[in-house]
């Protein structure tokens, strides 16, 4: 079944008087438990198609449907409910908020749920622990390796338990072995708790990992997609 | 709100040297303010409890305060023998015929100021309870003697017991220290009515005060001197009413100033808060981002940095509080505009002030809050998160 259904998007922006394409009539199928890569150079259009997906930027034509939601047609306070209860985001420099620890950055998506303060407790534990930073939970982000950082925020990403990760350069800022360690998370997470994820990357040891590969190019979704039969 | 306290309120930590200088600005409005206000309440305070609820104080009408009142003997003798005037056991009308002058002396930290004297009968003393001798001697009646009230003697250089001062032509001597309760009285010299009048050659009193025998008739009287040919010029008034209405111009003024220069320091605190705001909002935009692409609201964002501008102010206000209630208990003293002299009081703080300086605080606050926190709310969530 379908999770993400991308109908013939087309996105531009426009800069004084000129209009930018970003992005022209995508169309992009992805389904439930799938991980999947997006690939291309650098203003290729991949982290606005992600954000599209994940309801942080809209689309300026075409339909974008996730887990049966039209996410184009909700309002801005419907669309920031929906993505608490369905999106886990990860970014490439972790996000994590300096001022609180990492209990308490794994706990910030869950209190936007009416979860008691100690079913929000074992959600943030079993979190940590799915991570293996559950001894690390009262220390601040600048106490944290990169690594560490980017564990954290997948903790906070599943917190919420959503179907959808998106993860824009999860690796872009960690060194080989902690991309690695990181990879292999999304990997669990893919497979152990049936998530659908979709990541950007420019790592092709990264989009190794995925089931499918797809290339973007200049705003275009280049036909045909690789896929990893061992991920 | 949805975004826990915990994070407005290390934030609010975490940049120790702004936050500092935002509420320092805030406190200093808000000092100005309660400083200004607690000046005027001691006046107000100190003059509202001079004199009695049973006594009647005449003044001539139009006469902007005692010493600008003329009352001639005539006058007198008929005020003393109207029904209202309340009687001694012996059967005399319990009426003091008052005359008050100023005059200049320097003072213990340097300069001059106006003293009032006010010139007395026996009977000040019966219809004034609350004036009692501390020091030395009550003045002679038939001789150049003179009184000086406990905040006058800490004032002013030259009216310790045994000191002369010259009033008149004359060299008068101070016999004695009276305590007035916290009064105005207190800031007064009191001497022989009959020696004064003779010193300084007048023939008509200032004031009259007295007895009366129903407090509740002090508008029938009134009524009673509109309607006497030979009165109507005067008018009576509560004793205590007429010197707490002397203290409206002195304190209005004080507390018209006061809200005039906190006004123009509470647009600086107000431009510093923003600053302030908007160099956090600025500093925060990719945890603002973060935060609403995890799914917080705009409102919520709103509200969470609206709060933080709304801490610094309270912070400030409470600071700004603590400081100005050290003052409490500290004596001044400035010109009464009505009398033109020295009235001594206590800084008052209360609950009115402290409310009131909390609404000016909540004011800078949200004033200099709205514009940075409506920008973080407004933020488009892909920019905020591109500031990374």
């Amino acid at each position: 079944m379908s999770a993400i259904q991308v109908d013939k998007i087309a996105k531009t922006y426009s800069r004084d008087k000129l209009v930018v394409p970003v992005l022209n009539d995508v169309t992009l199928s992805i389904n439930e438990g799938e991980f999947v890569a997006l690939m291309g150079p650098s203003g290729s259009g991949k982290t606005t198609l992600l954000n599209i997906i994940a309801g942080i930027d809209r689309p300026t034509s075409g339909r974008v449907s996730v887990l049966g939601t039209d996410i184009a047609g909700l309002s801005e306070s419907e669309l920031a409910k929906w993505r608490a209860r369905t999106v886990g985001f990860i970014f490439q420099f972790y996000n994590l908020i300096p001022v609180l620890t990492a209990y308490e950055n794994v706990e910030l998506p869950l209190m936007l749920t009416p979860l008691t303060k100690e079913q929000r407790k074992q959600q943030v534990e079993t979190a940590l622990r799915v991570v293996g930073l559950a001894d690390r939970m009262n220390h601040s982000p600048n106490q944290l390796s990169g690594g560490q950082q980017q564990r954290v925020a997948i903790a906070r990403a599943i917190a919420t338990d959503p179907d959808i990760i998106v993860a824009d350069e999860p690796t872009g800022d960690l060194d080989k072995v902690s991309a690695n360690e990181i990879m292999t998370l999304l990997e669990r997470l893919n497979k152990e708790f049936k998530k659908t994820i979709v990541m950007v990357t420019h790592d092709p040891s990264a989009a190794e990992r995925a089931h499918i590969v797809r290339h973007l190019e200049k705003g275009d979704l280049l036909p045909g997609e690789e896929r990893h039969e061992n991920a | 709100m949805k975004i826990p306290f915990k994070y407005i309120l290390r934030n609010f930590y975490s940049r120790k040297l702004t936050t500092t200088a935002t509420v320092l600005g805030m406190t200093l409005v808000v000092v100005v303010f309660t400083v200004a206000f607690m000046m005027g309440m001691g006046i107000r305070k100190t003059l509202s409890v001079t004199g009695s609820e049973n006594n009647a104080l005449v003044v001539r009408k139009s006469s902007q305060g005692e010493i600008s009142s003329i009352i001639n003997r005539e006058v007198a003798d008929i005020i003393s023998s109207l029904p209202q005037v309340a009687k001694s056991s012996e059967g005399k009308p319990l009426i003091s015929t008052e005359p008050v002058v100023i005059f200049i002396q320097p003072k213990k930290g340097g300069g001059v100021s106006n003293l009032t004297v006010r010139g007395v009968t026996p009977v000040a003393f019966q219809i004034r309870d609350n004036i009692k001798l501390v020091e030395g001697k009550t003045f002679g009646f038939g001789s150049r003697e003179l009184i000086v009230g406990k905040s006058i003697s800490k004032r002013f250089n030259g009216v310790a017991i045994g000191d002369k001062v010259k009033l008149a032509g004359d060299m008068w001597t101070i016999v004695g220290v009276f305590d007035a309760g916290g009064s105005g009285f207190d800031s007064e010299v009191w001497g022989d009515s009959e020696q004064l009048l003779s010193a300084f050659q007048r023939t008509s009193y200032s004031t009259i005060t007295f007895r009366l025998s129903d407090p509740k008739q002090i508008e029938q009287l009134k009524l009673q001197f509109d309607a006497d040919k030979r009165l109507k010029q005067f008018t009576p008034e509560i004793e205590r009413t007429y010197f707490s209405k002397q203290s409206n111009q002195t304190s209005g003024f004080i507390m018209g100033l006061g809200v005039f220069i906190t006004l123009f320091i509470m647009v600086g605190a107000i431009i510093g808060a923003m600053i302030t705001m908007f160099t956090a909002v600025a500093n925060r935009t990719t945890e603002i981002g973060t935060l609403r692409a995890l799914g917080f609201t705009r409102g919520s964002i709103l509200i969470s940095f609206l709060f933080e501008s709304l801490l610094l102010s309270v912070v400030g206000c409470v600071l700004g509080l603590l400081i100005s209630s050290t003052m409490s208990s500290m004596e001044v003293s400035t010109i009464n505009f009505q009398s033109f002299s020295e009235i001594a009081f206590n800084f008052t703080l209360n609950i009115y002030i402290v409310l009131g300086a909390f609404a000016f605080s909540i004011f800078m606050g949200l004033v200099g809050g709205f514009l940075p926190s409506w920008r973080a709310s407004r933020l488009k969530i892909i920019e905020a998160l591109r500031a990374a």
